[in-house]
This record gives structure tokens, C-alpha cells and sequence, in this order.
């Protein structure tokens, strides 16, 4: 616990409510009830698989989000 | 299937011989000043960019042997094996703010391994020793793993000779290549050669995923005929039983818990420039989930395919599942694109395989060399011990496929996902909080280990005919509970090490045992590129 004169500014922080918004992209894949089901098919595909795949783009989607609004640039104050 | 496929061999050799070119110029690449400091060799100077860093962590962690196993394993049981996909979509959000604290504090004290921050955050090198070793131990098999998929490959060409030298002489000249760029140019040469072998991967799925449906009648078609596939066997099937699907999840993200604790994931994050490219690569990197899942897909594929001779291939008389994609794409494919897809899996071995010594190496010059045998080791000193380690851990790695069982090395890997969770508390949690007692967080990795263990040893695979570690699947019911349910070994196991990690802490506290001196202060886990570094 020793102080050093470079530590950096003690104000930084990586908390946001944005950050909540990383739940959905854990939560909704590990709910096989939404897509252990072979109906409605697309594009020939069970929904079990075009369902996981269509995850990914929610898991983008999210990301990204809490990327963009958690920037420091954006964050810091003038 | 004994003549050798000469277009594909030849193409799959040019692609070979220009990548392994590619890995030695890429010493020079972004030359440093030295390159006889760890943090040259082993991170590629902590310098990587955006897009740099994309592709070196994509290469790093969808593997050859993810290419050829998944579909191997969906083509095999169906449903279960898609796992793949919720493990690899759940992972980056779990991790995003995970591992920008680790790269800060990396930054801020020039830790190079896992184990290192551990080691400065409890202040105890015991514990540090013990993740190293958990490391290294779950990575050596996964090295050996890759050589599993260029095998694949190799069989696929043709290249099975009957004698123990001929059948094995193709594996050992790439692998030797493989290990004099490693030695030579460091994290640069996988971080370079990622990109031709990403862009590779990239053209062939898309190429197949267009093409072989068409040959195949349509997606509707590929999916039915794997259907009928599996209620023919009465084994597997397109959707997940109901009792499976617990094992399903607790897999899904057992394993997403799991993915950024391997060091070789750590290696590829600390080697990035700043924090603001792993955020930036969280969201991005899910590209390649996408993929991997199309490639999962290409198990049903090759069932639809069964009557254009697609089969897996039989070496010393039992059929080898890993071949399943490179046959379809030997049978689905003119030549000369089966030759490209097949380097873009043989390339893409040799990506995670160089990541993966690499990381392993560090973790013993790391925490066992400088720890334990030369207390002061020069940053040269150190770079040196680290290149000859990368060179005994391939060895390693290529003698356990060449003498063993390649079924050995699946069984390894898998035991490899269990053990290396249980440095999650020490690792993941030791980030955020300080509240664990080093005693407590050792209790725990002692517990979780031996837990794991007893577990996997009672899992039998009557596919094998193993009686033990025969698959990650523990039934609920062994530990007397009423529900006949599989769950993911790992995940039950990690519970038990927190749960004692706990409980020895407060043990620990309540007796007045004394604790390690943490060296971090809470700025250091916000530190950004142009924060000064400490000098010690």
C-alpha cells in the first residue's frame, strides 16, 4: 500500500449505468428456453440455431453501446 | 483414401512456406529497440493496435482444433455441441471490465503473466506459483491439441504413410518451423501471421457456407437430413433433451468464465496499447463467433453429405471424428480451394499454438525461474530463459501426440477448462476485491482442484471405452440428489472453491493469520497508456 508520486489521479473510475447493459448478452444466451425449439424456422433454420446466431448480434449490439458511452474522452470533464 | 491429393498438397505447401517467411521477417516488424527484453519478445512490446489486436486474440482463441472438433462434435450429437456459440457470445461482456483492470495494473507494475498480479496483489509467491502452474498445465495439452488439427488436415491430403516416421515427418518439419520464428520473432510472428491466416478462415467459411448448401439442396435439406440422422441413431438429435440443458448452460458459461483465465488469452490482452482497444475489440470480436458458429454448422453439412462419401476417416482401423471437415471440404471443394481451406486450418494451428508456448514459457520465467532459481534476472536474462522454454514446451507438446494416445490430449484439454477456473478467485476476483486472505484463496484452489478431479474421474465415455475423464458432463445424482441431471464438472467445482475461499478467509481473519502485503493501490486499476510506469 505504498503511495508513489505517479500514481494516477485518484477520481478515475470505470463505473457507469451504462455497464448494466452487459447483463443482457450474458443473461439471454443461458435462457435455453427461449430456443430449444425447432419452430418458427428461417431460412431453412431451426430456431434453436438462428436464434444463437442472432445472439451475436445482441452481444455486439450491447457491447458497443457500453463501449461508446463509457469513452474516457466523452467521460472526462472539462 | 491412401493416394495423396497432389493440387491440394502443393497449394496447402505454398500457403505454408509463405506464412512461415511471413513469421520470421516479423522480427523486424515494428522493430524494437532490443529485442532482448521480455516484454519485446513475450507482448510484442505492449504495443498493438486495434486492429492488430483483433486479429492476434481472434487467432488466439478460435483455434484449429475449435475448427475441427465443434463441427466434429455436432456432427456426432447435434444440439449439445453448439455450446460453442452462447460460450463465445457470453464471454466478451463477462470479461469487459474485467480485463481493463487487468491491463492497467499490468501497465502500471509491468506484470507479464497472471500470476505475476497475483503474486503482487496477495503478496504471496506460493499462490502465484500454484496459478502459474495451473497455467501451464491446462495449456500444454491445448498446444498439443493444435497438432491434432493440422493431422486432421495432413490425413485429408492423403499423407498417411505406413511407417511411424513417414506418418509423422509432415507434423514434425511444421512444427520445427513453428518453433524457430517463435524463438526468433516473438509475439510479432503469430500477431503477423494472424492476419493471413484470419483473412484465410474468413474466405473458405464463407465460401462454404454459400456453396456446399447449394450442392447439398439448402439449408431446410441439411437440417433434415441431420435430423433424420439422429432419430435413426437414437443418439443426439437438433434440439437439446430436456435433462441436457442444464449441462448446456452451466458448459456455456463455465467455459466463458474460463476462456480470458488461460494465459494465453492474457498474453494476447496485455499486448494491446491501451484500454481503450480492448473495449473497442470486445464488441468487435464477436465477428468471429459468428463464424465459428457457421463453421459448428458445417457438422451438419457433412451428414447431409453422407452420400457424396463423406465420412470420417479410419487410421489404425478406428474412425478418426477430427476429420470430418477436412473430408467435406476434400469431397465438396475443387482441389486447389480444399488445398486453401486446408492450409487456412494448418495455419491457423500454428497461430494459437505460438500464442500459447509463448504464454506458457513466460509463466515459468515468470514465476518459477526469477521466482525460485535467479532472483535477479536481467529483462535480457529473462527474454532468453522464456525462448528456450517456448522451445521445450513445443517439444512436450509434439512428443505427448507422437507417443500417446491423441485421445490422451482431448482428455488433458478437457481437464484443462476444470482447472484452470479455479484460479478464478485469486485471478478474476482478486481485480476487484482485496477481502480474500491469500491462506484462503490457496484452501480454495486445493479444493476446487480435488473436487474437479474426483468429479472427472468418475465420468466415463463409452464411445472410448474409458471408465474415467471421459467427458465433462457430472451427473447430479452421484452426489445423492434426487435429480438424474448432467452439469458442467468446472462449474461445480469452481463453487466449491469459492465457498472455501470464503470460509478460510474468514477462518484466516478470525486467528489473526498474517496476510500478504498487497503492492497495488486502487488507482493503479485505472491507469491508461501515457500513465508512467513504477519503477522497481
Amino acid at each position: 500500500m505504498t503511495h508513489d508520486p505517479t500514481d494516477p489521479p485518484a477520481e478515475r473510475t470505470d463505473r457507469s449505468p451504462w455497464n448494466w447493459l452487459l447483463l443482457v448478452p450474458i443473461v439471454i444466451p443461458l435462457l435455453p428456453f427461449l430456443y430449444n425449439a425447432s419452430e418458427p424456422r428461417l431460412f431453412g433454420f431451426p430456431r434453436f440455431y438462428w436464434m444463437q446466431l442472432a445472439f451475436v448480434g445482441l452481444g455486439v449490439a450491447c457491447t458497443a453501446v457500453v463501449y461508446r458511452m463509457t469513452r474516457r474522452t466523452t467521460g472526462r470533464k472539462p | 483414401m491412401t493416394s495423396i491429393n497432389w493440387t491440394e498438397l502443393i497449394v496447402f505447401a505454398v500457403l505454408f512456406v509463405i506464412v512461415a517467411g511471413l513469421g520470421f521477417v516479423a522480427s523486424s516488424w515494428r522493430r524494437p529497440k532490443s529485442m532482448h527484453h521480455l516484454d519485446e519478445w513475450g507482448l510484442g512490446g505492449r504495443s498493438f493496435g486495434g486492429w492488430v489486436t483483433w486479429f492476434l486474440i481472434g487467432g488466439d482463441l478460435y483455434t484449429a482444433y475449435t475448427f475441427v472438433a465443434v463441427p466434429a462434435l455436432l456432427y456426432a450429437v447435434g444440439a449439445g455441441g453448439f455450446f460453442a456459440l452462447p460460450y463465445t457470445v457470453t464471454t466478451y461482456p463477462i470479461v469487459f471490465l474485467v480485463l481493463i483492470r487487468l491491463w492497467s495494473v499490468s501497465h502500471r507494475h509491468g506484470f507479464v503473466t497472471p500470476a505475476d498480479f497475483v503474486r503482487a496483489r496477495f503478496g504471496s509467491p506460493t499462490l502465484a506459483l500454484l496459478v502459474a502452474i495451473t497455467g501451464i498445465a491446462a495449456t500444454m495439452p491445448y498446444i498439443a491439441l493444435q497438432l491434432i488439427g493440422i493431422e486432421a488436415v495432413l490425413k485429408a491430403i492423403g499423407l498417411t504413410g505406413d511407417s511411424f516416421v513417414a506418418r509423422h515427418l509432415p507434423l514434425i518439419i511444421a512444427f520445427a518451423i513453428l518453433a524457430a520464428y517463435t524463438y526468433q520473432s516473438g509475439l510479432r510472428a503469430p500477431a503477423l501471421i494472424a492476419f493471413v491466416k484470419d483473412t484465410l478462415i474468413y474466405v473458405v467459411i464463407i465460401a462454404a457456407v454459400l456453396y456446399i448448401p447449394h450442392q447439398l439442396g439448402g439449408w431446410g435439406a441439411i437440417f433434415d437430413a441431420a435430423d433424420h440422422k439422429f432419430t435413426a441413431a437414437k443418439k443426439g438429435g437438433l434440439l437439446l433433451a430436456g435433462p441436457s440443458q442444464l449441462q448446456y448452460i452451466t458448459l456455456a458459461f463455465g467455459s466463458a468464465l474460463a476462456l480470458f483465465l488461460y494465459p494465453h488469452s492474457v498474453t494476447g490482452v496485455l499486448a494491446s496499447k491501451n484500454r481503450d482497444i480492448i473495449k473497442r475489440n470486445m464488441a468487435a470480436l464477436p465477428a468471429y463467433s459468428l463464424l465459428l458458429g457457421l463453421i459448428a454448422l458445417l457438422g451438419f453439412m457433412a451428414i447431409a453429405a453422407g452420400s457424396h462419401g463423406v465420412a470420417p476417416l479410419a487410421v489404425d482401423g478406428k474412425p478418426d471424428p477430427n476429420t470430418i471437415v477436412p473430408v467435406l471440404f476434400d469431397r465438396m471443394f475443387p482441389s486447389w480451394f480444399a488445398g486453401i481451406a486446408f492450409a487456412a486450418i494448418g495455419i491457423g494451428a500454428l497461430v494459437p499454438a505460438a500464442i500459447m508456448s509463448i504464454a506458457a514459457a513466460n509463466l515459468f520465467t515468470r514465476n518459477i525461474y526469477v521466482e525460485y532459481l535467479a532472483r535477479d534476472a536481467t529483462p535480457g536474462e529473462q527474454a532468453r530463459v522464456s525462448k528456450l522454454a517456448s522451445l521445450v514446451v513445443k517439444l512436450g507438446a509434439l512428443l505427448v501426440i507422437l507417443l500417446l494416445d491423441p485421445q490422451f490430449s482431448i482428455d488433458l484439454q478437457l481437464i484443462g477448462g476444470v482447472i484452470i477456473l479455479q484460479t478464478l478467485p485469486s485471478v478474476a476476483l482478486g481485480l476487484f476485491t482485496r477481502w480474500f486472505h491469500r491462506a484462503g484463496l490457496v484452501a480454495g484452489w486445493i479444493a476446487g482442484m480435488g473436487s474437479g478431479m474426483a468429479m472427472l474421474y468418475t465420468i466415463p465415455n463409452p464411445a472410448t471405452h474409458h471408465d474415467h475423464f471421459g467427458g465433462s458432463a457430472f451427473a447430479l445424482s452421484k452426489l445423492g440428489l434426487p435429480w438424474d441431471v448432467p452439469i458442467f464438472a468446472g462449474f461445480l467445482a469452481v463453487a466449491v472453491n469459492l465457498v472455501v475461499v470464503v470460509v478460510a478467509t474468514l477462518i484466516a481473519r478470525a486467528i489473526k493469520a498474517p496476510d500478504g502485503v498487497d503492492q497495488t493501490v486502487a488507482s493503479d486499476y485505472f491507469a491508461d497508456e501515457g500513465d508512467p510506469k513504477l519503477v522497481r
